[in-house]
């Protein structure tokens, strides 16, 4: 295996439009810097200066709780100016375009935009009209790569590694961000990824991916490290992509039971906010030596620090330069 | 003795091609006014019919018109993407001389006066002929037949929903049935519209890794296997606008060889791209029916190439920057059409698909048989409507020069070989290429 760059090098890339493209190298490099923001966000100050007079724009077209504030503690925490924005109070209500509105930030001189939207690419098509960096933070059923750098530092940091693990994302994958691009990563760092989900709810020709199709978790769990649950959207479950809410759970809801096949130790993720009773039981979520829930959302706000520090790198270092 | 109202122009030492009849030979033609004179090997080596402007082409290639047998233009309702005269003016760019309007403007061409419209409008700009497609629904909503007699009468060419599939088996029943009382061709676009709800492009590995929501191509197959059983149940004429799969050809291949009465055509896109081509979200190579794997493109070109398919039309869609600098789910579907049909064609003959008076035939002589129109070849009598070209000359596509008010194509760039030097619509050079 080539040799990791270490936590000083600069990251390759201007933006984090997803983890499709990454190398392995690049992915272990914000894994190992997201593990020494775990010990400063442990501390009793938790602040730095490392983006002091930075700013960081949250640019929210989805409705989102967990993700926007992990992104705003992230910024707060690294001493970035961060200001959030959602469809509520932007012009997008007022038919402003896409562009106009990338424009306009732009013209703000920010640091890092932080976006989430509920299309496919819009992202992308944001990034390619900015000077600043920008963070992918979910575009419609593409990616959101912080979520799957998240789960990856969980899985590392409680098994020891990712390579070699059989990895069971079970769910809603059709309509999910997450499991794209947890596979991406799951695959760049030489675990297996199985999918577990009815034909309804897999994307055409998944396998091309490099994932194994299960249809029944009785399969696809078996002698599984990690047992990766999807939230099933309350609107998909009634009679559209499954019939009820009642059967899913029969069938594909994780409980003890269906866990028995899994490793003795395998531990359970989701990435929130969960359906209990319909993709998971409630005993099985809220098991402390199981479930890794609660970590994901600590860990989510050291690897977005990780990711606003890489990609701000470069240019605070040119900054740097410029001013001696 | 006042001027001479019917100008005779001789165009000398051409190489005269009509798909037609199998013509390519080394010779001249003579139009008279609005017609073609005459035509043939060594006719006026000698001398020159007296008071008759000559035209030396120098050997260049001499053809039929083109004539296009799918075009949307935004007039009337939507004259900011391309109005009659932009596309008008675009089509004679593009060699051609004839195009059919597709009925989804704004309104709907459901009514006599929509094609009245139309037909005046094609007169007041006067340079490529301009047919127009009756709707075969009212406001194409798929429920009820529209009065084919007298739109027919008006100058409907054929009846089609355009650019939204007649859905209803029981709708696409009476139509096929009530067209033949005028014979009258239905034309369907073939994809079933609840497996293609929500669908952005190509359903595969590509639209799965982009997160987009795909469109099986069974939504197309589908429709082509229903709408087959209906024609051979009401023995009504029924064409398949721009079809895009492999199976698809193979249905039609089929049916045709149980002599049902059925044609369809292809456009530049479904033989020259693939959905690879979508890229990283290029709205410009959003398209209906999405573009498909290489397995199909392949099989389009053998389709093409064995005469199943019989016609290629431009399937010209304008959108504005508005309509595509968007999100991919959200950009508008369609390619621009007209500048571009010619050369791409003419890429077929270079890549040795096809010999060019073949290739020649879908974009003239087949297409306008398939509508009824009396354009399309070179007869003597028949309306001078013809095109000059070098067949060979390399280039590449510059959008920017292109005259439609629309700039949306994925062909930006391309190398292409072939391109019309000069289009004469009834006698009239309407275009000539620059130098």
């Amino acid at each position: 295996m080539s040799a990791n760059p270490s936590p000083d090098t600069v990251f390759p890339h201007r933006h984090l439009l997803g983890i499709e493209g990454l190398r392995a190298g690049e992915i272990t490099q914000i894994l190992d810097l997201a593990d020494g923001y775990v010990e400063q966000n442990r501390r009793p100050v938790k602040k730095s200066n490392l983006l002091d007079g930075r700013t960081q724009v949250n640019l929210f077209f989805e409705n989102s709780t967990r993700t926007r504030t992990s992104f705003e503690l992230a910024g707060k925490r690294l001493g970035a100016d961060v200001i959030n924005m959602s469809t509520d109070s932007s012009s997008v209500k007022k038919g402003e375009t896409l562009i106009d509105t990338a424009m306009t930030l732009n013209a703000m001189h920010l640091d890092a935009l932080v976006v989430r939207h509920a299309d496919s690419g819009a992202v992308k098509l944001l990034a390619d009209k900015v000077n600043c960096s920008v963070i992918n933070a979910g575009d419609g059923h593409h990616e959101h790569p912080t979520q799957a750098l998240l789960d990856a530092l969980a899985i590392r940091r409680r098994l020891g590694r990712l390579d070699g693990l059989i990895v069971a994302i079970c769910g809603d994958i059709l309509h999910s961000r997450v499991a794209r691009s947890n596979i991406h990563l799951l695959n760049a760092m030489g675990a297996r990824v199985r999918c577990v989900a009815p034909p309804t709810l897999l994307p055409s020709q998944i396998e091309r991916l490099g994932v194994e199709v299960h249809h029944s978790m009785k399969t696809g769990l078996r002698d599984a490290d990690v047992v990766m649950m999807l939230r099933l959207q309350t609107e998909r479950m009634s009679g559209q992509y499954v019939p009820s809410t009642r059967e899913y759970f029969y069938f594909y809801g994780l409980d003890y039971e269906k866990l028995e096949v899994a490793k003795p130790d395998a531990v359970i993720m989701h990435p929130g906010p969960m359906n209990r009773g319909v993709e998971i039981d409630s005993e099985v979520a809220d098991d402390l030596k199981r479930s890794m829930i609660l970590d994901q959302v600590e860990l989510g706000v050291a690897v977005r620090m990780a990711v606003l520090d890489l990609l701000t790198r470069e240019r605070r270092q040119s900054d740097l330069a410029g001013a001696v | 003795m006042s001027a001479p109202t019917t100008p005779r122009i001789v165009y000398r030492n051409a190489r005269l091609l009509d798909p037609a009849t199998g013509l390519d030979q080394h010779g001249d033609l003579l139009t008279d006014g609005e017609k073609i004179a005459d035509f043939g090997q060594g006719l006026f080596s000698d001398s020159t019919p007296e008071g008759a402007e000559v035209v030396d082409l120098g050997g260049q290639c001499l053809a039929p018109g083109l004539v296009d047998m799918r075009v949307l233009i935004g007039e009337p309702g939507e004259e900011e993407k391309d109005t009659i005269k932009s596309a008008s003016r675009a089509a004679a760019a593009g060699g051609i001389t004839a195009m059919a309007l597709l009925p989804n403007t704004d309104p709907v061409l459901d009514e006599v006066a929509g094609l009245e419209f139309i037909a005046r409008r094609a007169r007041e700009v006067k340079l490529v002929k301009v047919f127009a497609y009756g709707a075969a629904t009212r406001g194409t909503e798929g429920n009820e037949i529209t009065e084919m007699g007298l739109l027919g009468q008006a100058g409907a060419v054929a009846f089609t929903d355009g650019t939204k599939a007649i859905a209803s088996a029981k709708t696409m029943r009476r139509a096929l049935s009530y067209a033949k009382t005028f014979g009258k061709l239905i034309v369907q676009h073939p994809e079933e519209p609840s497996l293609a709800a929500g669908g952005m492009m190509n359903s595969g590995e590509i639209a799965t890794r982009l997160g987009l929501v795909g469109i099986p191509r069974e939504a197309e197959i589908i429709m082509i296997e229903r709408d087959l059983r209906l024609a051979e149940l009401t023995g009504g004429r029924l064409h398949f606008a721009h079809i895009s799969t492999g199976e698809s050809v193979d249905l039609i291949r089929r049916a045709k060889a149980r002599g049902l009465k059925v044609t369809c055509d292809t456009a530049p896109h479904y033989f020259a791209l693939t959905e690879t081509d979508v890229g990283d979200y290029r709205t410009y190579a959003k398209v209906s029916p999405p573009l498909r794997g290489e397995m199909d493109r392949r099989a389009i070109v053998d389709g093409l190439a064995d005469g199943t398919i019989d016609a290629i039309a431009s399937d010209h869609v304008p959108q504005d920057q508005d309509q595509k600098r968007l999100p991919f789910a959200q950009a508008a579907p369609g390619v621009i059409g007209l500048e571009t049909l010619f050369p791409l064609t003419l890429e077929l003959v270079h890549k040795g698909k096809m010999p060019l008076l073949k290739a020649l035939a879908c974009v003239t002589a087949n297409p306008a048989a398939i509508l009824d129109l009396a354009v399309g070849r070179i007869v003597k009598g028949g309306p001078a409507d013809l095109v000059v070209f070098d067949a060979d000359v390399p280039w590449q596509i510059d959008v920017s020069r292109f005259k439609s008010k629309s700039k949306n194509s994925p062909f930006e760039n391309r190398p292409v070989q072939g391109r019309p030097l000069r289009t004469i619509v009834d006698g009239r050079t309407v275009w000539r290429a620059e130098d």
